[in-house]
């Protein structure tokens, strides 16, 4: 072999190396990179017990209630629900039906005491309109569903 | 085919590359200002108000495109590296050199602008999730590599060093890209991805390509003129240096 050739078949091995050493190690990591875990997971007892965590999910549909500074909501997987209790000021897109990811600690009683409530928004990008036309048909399917179903 | 490749190592040596870079550079500069202006105007004026967050999303034809670039440099910064380390071909290195601060910025620039969006939509500016953190290593392994570079006084030694350290960087570039797939995180996952349509307004992603090659032409612009400096501070006990600084 060259020099040349052999830096190279150097700098190829070297790095091929570097790689599964990498992805060996983020598959060690796995779990531990997630920044939250979901209500099904906190149902099967793989959430941290005692210590502060964070669960992300929806916010179930006409769940939030405010007596007076507290908020009450569930957050669901649509398996599970966990009901959350958060004192404080929410995010503007914080809404019934939207991803969040909240942070606090699950009490005895079941509730998970919230200290912070994080909007978690997607990856879609629409104008008002388009939203709205979305929304009608989406309504419209389920009516039609209902109808069926009858 | 002999021919060919003669022309093109041509360009290998600094002499001629230097006034080919000069050529060049008011080119992707006019680029760059037609596609910024074209992009900033169809951002501003032209795409439509997000239906979920109004005006706050258009944050992202600057923060999507910084982002875009600042691992796109990293891997052409790695393979000019590399380049140099396997073949010692001079340019090489003078080029991963010229990047590092081009890529370092459009770094600074995505976690700033994605901080700036953060407080607002979700709540917070910052969150120690798997896409911020591994995108804030790659600012800091800009940053070591132009440290390191700038440490070692021999600048044929100082490439090769830069050259390991970048090539190792590269294993984070697809972290950073595949993150929101891999692990659940507070950062969406893509809106544009190559086995699907774009999930997105036809007018926004239009101002979101322009502004992604506009960001394109500016760094090319920066980089080749910043190439020209190191060319010129390197070789500057040659003959011809002294001819063309004259």
């Amino acid at each position: 072999m060259k020099p040349r050739q052999k830096r190279i078949a150097l700098i190829v091995g070297g790095l091929a190396s570097l790689a599964l050493a990498a992805v060996l190690t983020l598959n060690a990591l796995d779990s531990n990179i997630a920044l939250y875990v979901t209500p099904s997971e906190v149902a099967a007892g793989k959430a941290p017990q005692g210590k502060a965590f964070r669960i992300g999910g929806m916010v179930k549909e006409g769940s939030v209630k405010r007596q007076d500074m507290t908020v009450h909501f569930v957050v669901t997987d649509t398996a599970k629900d966990i009901p959350v209790a958060y004192t404080g000021i929410l995010p503007d897109l914080f809404k019934e039906g939207k991803g969040a990811v909240i942070q606090g600690r699950l009490g005895g009683d079941g509730v998970f005491a919230a200290s912070e409530v994080l909007a978690k928004h997607d990856e879609n990008y629409m104008p008002p309109e388009a939203q709205h036309a979305l929304d009608q048909a989406k309504k419209a399917q389920t009516t039609l569903g209902a109808t069926a179903n009858k | 085919m002999r021919q060919s490749i003669v022309h093109w190592f041509k360009f290998a040596s600094p002499q001629s590359f230097y006034p080919l870079a000069g050529r060049m550079i008011p080119w992707f500069w006019a680029a760059a200002a037609i596609f910024g202006i074209a992009g900033l105007w169809i951002s501003f004026f032209v795409a439509p108000t997000d239906a979920q967050q109004g005006e706050g999303y258009r944050i992202i034809f600057v923060h999507v495109p910084a982002s875009w670039m600042s691992m796109f440099i990293y891997l052409v910064m790695a393979f000019w590296a590399g380049l140099g380390l396997a073949l010692n071909t001079r340019v090489s290195g003078m080029m991963a050199q010229a990047l590092a601060p081009t890529g370092a910025l459009m770094a600074a620039l995505s976690l700033l602008t994605g901080a700036l969006w953060g407080k607002p939509m979700w709540g917070a500016w910052w969150v120690w999730d798997a896409r911020l953190t591994s995108e804030l290593i790659l600012f800091f392994l800009y940053l070591g590599f132009m440290a390191l570079q700038a440490a070692i006084d021999d600048p044929r030694r100082a490439d090769k060093a830069g050259a390991i350290l970048a090539l190792v960087g590269v294993v984070n570039i697809p972290i950073i890209y595949f993150s929101v797939k891999w692990w659940n995180t507070l950062h969406q996952g893509s809106t544009i991805n190559l086995n699907k349509a774009p999930s997105m307004a036809q007018t926004m992603l239009w101002g979101m390509m322009l502004m992604a090659l506009a960001f394109w032409m500016y760094s090319i612009a920066m980089a080749l003129m910043r190439v020209r400096a190191i060319i010129l501070e390197r070789e500057r006990h040659t003959e011809w240096v002294k001819h063309a600084v004259e």
